[in-house]
C-alpha cells in the first residue's frame, strides 16, 4: 500500500503523545509521594530536591497502612485460591463427563458473567450480616471467590477440553480417582490457564473498591482500597502523606506487572475475547 | 503409580471392599460441582432473586415490612424527589456512555490500527496505555482529583506554564465540566484494555484477505470500512457492550472523585450512585422506604441493562460476517 509520507511520523506522535498522557499521571503520582507537602504546592511539576520519606513516614503515622495491606494480601491470596480450587474441580466436571444436566450447569454459571452483581448489593448486605460476616475478611472473600467463579470456569473448562482424553486412561486403568487424576495429571499441565485465572482474579480482588466500602467499617478490617478513603477523608492536607498512600497501594501490581506484563495484558483481555 | 504395583494392591484386597470403593468413587464425582455451585448460588444468584422480591415490599430500615406490589416502583417514576433524581441520573449515564465511546474507543480503535500497522516500539506503547489499568479504579479517582485541583493541581498548573490562565479551571467544581472530566479520567483508565481488544480483532484478520484487497486495489477509508472494520466486528461487539455496562453501572469513579451526592448539585450523579444513596445513604429522603425504592431501582437498572444488552447483542451480531 503507498502511504503519504507524513502517515508514519504521525503516527509516532500521537502514539507518543498519548503515551505521555497515560505514563505522566503516574510519574507525578511517584515523583509527588517523595516530596514533602510545602514542597507540592510550590514546585507540582519539578522533580524532589531530596528524595524524602518523610511523606512515606506520615502516611504511616496517620493511617494503619500495614494492616491493610496485610488485608489485601490475605483476602486477594485466599479468595484466589478457593477460586482455582473450586473452579478447577468444576470445571473438570463439566468437561470430562458428559451428564445430560451438564450443559445446563455450564449455562448456569456462564449466566453470571452477565449479572451485574452491585445490583443485588442490599440482599447481599444483609446476607452478610445474618451470616455474622460483616466486618470479617471473608465477606470480601467469599463475594470475590463468588463473582471469580463464572470466567474462572469458562477458561479451564475450555482448557480442559483441548487435552486428549488419553492423558488420564492410563491413570484410570491404575485405579487412580478422578481428584488424583485432576491433580497429578491435568492440573500440572494447565500452568498457563491457570495463570490467566489467577491473575485476572487477584487484580480484581486486590483493586476492589466497592465490596469493602459496603461490608467492612472496622479501621482494622480495611483492605487497601477502603483505607485509601479514611486516609482521604481525615488527612486531605497532607498531600505527600496522600501521595505516598496511592503509589504505595499501587506498587505491589506496577512490580507484579514488570516481572510478567505479556501474561498480564494476555491474562485480562482472555476473559473478554473468549 | 505404576501398573504392576496397583495390580498388587488389586488382588491383596477383599473383592467386597474393593466393589463399595468403586461405587463410592463413580458417586464421588458428583461431589466436584458442589463447591463452586454453593459459593456461586448464594453469594450472587441468591441476592439478585432476592434483589426482585424485595422491591415488592414496604421496608422500615433493614426490616421488611407488608408486600406492596409495585407501589415502589410506582413511587420512582411518579413522586418527587425521586422522578426528577432518576431521570437527571439516567441522562447522565446516557452522556457516560456516549463520552466513553468516544474518547476511550474511539482513540483506542485509532491506536490499535497505529500498533497493527507496525510501528517501532509497538510493546512499549502497550505496556504504556495499559498501565492506568493496573491501579485500583479509587485510586485512579484520588490521583485525579489532586491533578485537577484548582489551586495546586498539576493540569492548572501546567496550563499556567503554557500561558493558557484562561483556560484554567476548578474542573470537578464546575458542573459544566465535571461529568467530562469524570469520563475522561475513565476513559485514561480503559484506553489501554480497548486498545489490546481492538488490536486482536485486527490481528485475527487472515492476511491473505488484506493482500487480496490490496491487489484489488482498496485502500484507505475503502480498505478500512469494507475489509478491516466487518472483519474485526466480535472485538467491537465486545468493546461496545463491555463499555454498555459499565457506564451504566458507573459508581466507584464517581463516588471517589463527587462523593456519594455527585456534586456539585447532582451534575454528575448516575443510576447507581443514586441507588447507593437509596439502599445506604438514606441521605436524599428516602426515609423508612428507602431500601425498598433502591431495589425498584436496582430491578430497573438490571432490566434496562439486560434487554439493551440483548439488543445491542442482536444487532452488532448481524454485522459480524463469516470467515
Amino acid at each position: 500500500m503507498k502511504q503519504n509520507i507524513w502517515t508514519r511520523p504521525l503516527y509516532y506522535v500521537i502514539a507518543f503523545v498519548v503515551a505521555s498522557i497515560s505514563l505522566y499521571p503516574i510519574f507525578l503520582m511517584i515523583m509527588s509521594s517523595f516530596k514533602p507537602s510545602n514542597e507540592i504546592f510550590m514546585n507540582p511539576l519539578s522533580l524532589p530536591k531530596s528524595f524524602s520519606l518523610e511523606p512515606y513516614r506520615n502516611l504511616l503515622e496517620q493511617v494503619p497502612f500495614m494492616t491493610y495491606f496485610y488485608n489485601s494480601v490475605v483476602v486477594s491470596v485466599t479468595a484466589v485460591l478457593l477460586i482455582l480450587i473450586c473452579g478447577s474441580l468444576a470445571a473438570f466436571y463439566i468437561a470430562r463427563y458428559t451428564f445430560w444436566w451438564n450443559n445446563a450447569l455450564f449455562f448456569f454459571f456462564l449466566m453470571g458473567m452477565m449479572i451485574p452483581i452491585k445490583l443485588g448489593i442490599v440482599p447481599l448486605f444483609i446476607l452478610m450480616k445474618d451470616l455474622g460476616l460483616t466486618n470479617s475478611l471473608w465477606s470480601l472473600i467469599f463475594i470475590y471467590t463468588a463473582t471469580g467463579i463464572p470466567l474462572s470456569i469458562l477458561i479451564l473448562t475450555g482448557f480442559f477440553r483441548t487435552m486428549p482424553i488419553e492423558l488420564e486412561e492410563a491413570a484410570r486403568i491404575d485405579g487412580a480417582t478422578d481428584l488424583r487424576i485432576l491433580w497429578n495429571v491435568l492440573l500440572p499441565l494447565m500452568r498457563p490457564a491457570l495463570g490467566t485465572v489467577m491473575i485476572i482474579n487477584f487484580i480484581q480482588a486486590w483493586n476492589d473498591f466497592f465490596f469493602p466500602l459496603i461490608f467492612i467499617s472496622n479501621e482494622m478490617k480495611k483492605t487497601i482500597p477502603v483505607g485509601m478513603l479514611s486516609l482521604f477523608g481525615e488527612y486531605s492536607a497532607d498531600w505527600g502523606a496522600l501521595f505516598a498512600g496511592l503509589t504505595l497501594s499501587s506498587l505491589p501490581m506496577m512490580i507484579l506487572f514488570f516481572i510478567a506484563s505479556k501474561q498480564f495484558m494476555e491474562g485480562l483481555t482472555a476473559g473478554a475475547i473468549k | 503409580m505404576n501398573t504392576a504395583e496397583s495390580q498388587v494392591k488389586a488382588v491383596n484386597k477383599p473383592a467386597a471392599k474393593t466393589k463399595t470403593k468403586r461405587k463410592w468413587k463413580r458417586w464421588a464425582i458428583h461431589l466436584f460441582p458442589i463447591p463452586a455451585l454453593a459459593i456461586y448460588g448464594l453469594f450472587i444468584v441468591y441476592p439478585i432473586l432476592a434483589a426482585f422480591t424485595y422491591s415488592l415490599f414496604d421496608w422500615d430500615g433493614l426490616v421488611r415490612g407488608a408486600f406492596i406490589g409495585l407501589e415502589n416502583f410506582q413511587a420512582l417514576f411518579s413522586l418527587e424527589p425521586y422522578k426528577e433524581l432518576f431521570w437527571n441520573a439516567f441522562q447522565h449515564n446516557i452522556v457516560y456512555f456516549t463520552g466513553q465511546l468516544i474518547a476511550q474507543n474511539g482513540l483506542a480503535f485509532i491506536l490499535a490500527f497505529i500498533i497493527y500497522k507496525k510501528i517501532k516500539g509497538a510493546e512499549f506503547f502497550k505496556i504504556a496505555f495499559f498501565m492506568p489499568r493496573l491501579l485500583s479504579i479509587i485510586v485512579v479517582g484520588f490521583l485525579w482529583k489532586l491533578i485537577l485541583n484548582p489551586n495546586f493541581g498539576a493540569l492548572n498548573v501546567i496550563l499556567g506554564k503554557f500561558g493558557l490562565e484562561s483556560l484554567q479551571k476548578a474542573w470537578l467544581g464546575d458542573p459544566d465540566t465535571a461529568l467530562t472530566a469524570i469520563i475522561l479520567v475513565n476513559s485514561w483508565f480503559g484506553l489501554g484494555f480497548a486498545v489490546l481488544i481492538f488490536l486482536a480483532g485486527m490481528q485475527s484478520i487472515p492476511h491473505e484477505l488484506i493482500e487480496a484487497a490490496t491487489l484489488d486495489g482498496a485502500k484507505g477509508w475503502k480498505m478500512m470500512s469494507k475489509i478491516i472494520i466487518p472483519l474485526m466486528m466480535p472485538a467491537i461487539t465486545i468493546i461496545t457492550v463491555l463499555t454498555f455496562i459499565q457506564s451504566f453501572e458507573a459508581f466507584e469513579l464517581v463516588y471517589a472523585m463527587q462523593g456519594s451526592q455527585g456534586e456539585p448539585y447532582h451534575s454528575t450523579d448516575t443510576l447507581a450512585i443514586y441507588f447507593y444513596r437509596l439502599a445506604f445513604g438514606g441521605s436524599s429522603g428516602g426515609g423508612s422506604s428507602a431500601i425498598g425504592l433502591g431495589s425498584a431501582l436496582a430491578v430497573v437498572l438490571f432490566l434496562f441493562i439486560s434487554v439493551f444488552t440483548a439488543i445491542l447483542l442482536y444487532f452488532m451480531r448481524k454485522k459480524e460476517v463469516e470467515m
